[in-house]
């Protein structure tokens, strides 16, 4: 549960969380807005076992952070931007489209934070799950779970390899 | 629902507008799958969040593992359409891919 001694740090590492994804999403240069997602994964990582989560931290910090920054920056390494001309032309229609977001959050975040008083939302149930352990959700009530989730990864490894097949025949 | 719940009910929003901007926003295919990373960081936190509030963090943990591994694999699938889409058009540009256009 939410300790109030933490209140603190919890503000600043969803500040820190938002201000990385902004900067992912802004940032001209790929590398970089790669490099600012993985921060986005560690940052996460941190509130998940803050929070009480600390098996899904840990399958965050080294899938996310770890293998999707991977893939992200072979897969920006494989592909080329365009010549100077084309990319001193994008700047300024990047900088046109993407100038109304740090405004439209703004207003949002201002929005929520003067019509909290007058919400009466009231999510905190009380849950009756105490005690059960992540092993015996995951192997006992969720098998199905672990099936699909073979599955998938199956049919991953299948789509890499096809891709992969198609561009050698080529 | 004190403070600090709402402030986390805030900040996934906020992330959920990031990531949604970006997606309809951008031109290059690669930001694309970054916005979409984006998305899926909100629905995680939120994930986590509804699990802390609850008290039932192992059913959120399970599901949680089980976003990170099909959001792993829509991306590894995706970073290779869009690396064939570049061999094939030469270009990340949603708006040149004309291919089909006729």
């Amino acid at each position: 549960m939410l300790d109030s001694s933490m209140n603190v740090w919890m503000v600043i590492l969803l500040s820190l969380l938002l201000l990385s994804a902004v900067f992912a999403v802004m940032i001209r240069d790929l590398l970089k807005a790669a490099i600012a997602l993985a921060a986005v994964s560690v940052v996460l990582t941190v509130i998940m076992f803050l929070l009480g989560s600390p098996l899904a931290a840990v399958f965050e910090l080294s899938v996310c952070a770890g293998l999707i920054t991977a893939i992200f920056i072979s897969a920006i390494s494989l592909t080329k931007p365009g010549t100077q001309e084309e990319l001193a032309a994008k700047r300024r229609l990047r900088l046109k489209r993407f100038i109304y977001l740090p405004i439209l959050l703004v207003l949002i975040g201002v929005g929520l934070w003067l019509a909290w008083p007058s919400l009466k939302l009231d999510i905190a149930a009380v849950g009756t799950g105490a005690g059960l352990s992540v092993q015996q959700v995951l192997w006992d009530a969720r098998s199905l779970d672990i099936l699909g989730q073979i599955i998938i990864i199956l049919a991953g490894v299948f789509g890499v390899v096809v891709l992969f097949r198609g561009r050698k025949a080529r | 629902m004190n403070f600090i719940t709402f402030f986390f009910i805030d900040a996934i929003l906020m992330l959920f507008i990031v990531g949604f901007y970006c997606l309809v926003v951008s031109r290059n295919l690669i930001r694309v799958l970054i916005a979409v990373e984006v998305l899926t960081k909100a629905v995680t936190l939120m994930l986590i969040l509804a699990g802390s509030l609850t008290n039932q963090t192992a059913l959120a943990q399970a599901f949680v593992i089980t976003l990170i591994i099909i959001e792993v694999v829509v991306i590894a699938i995706a970073a290779g359409v869009v690396i064939g889409v570049y061999e094939h058009n030469g270009t990340l540009d949603t708006q040149r891919l004309r291919n089909l256009k006729g």
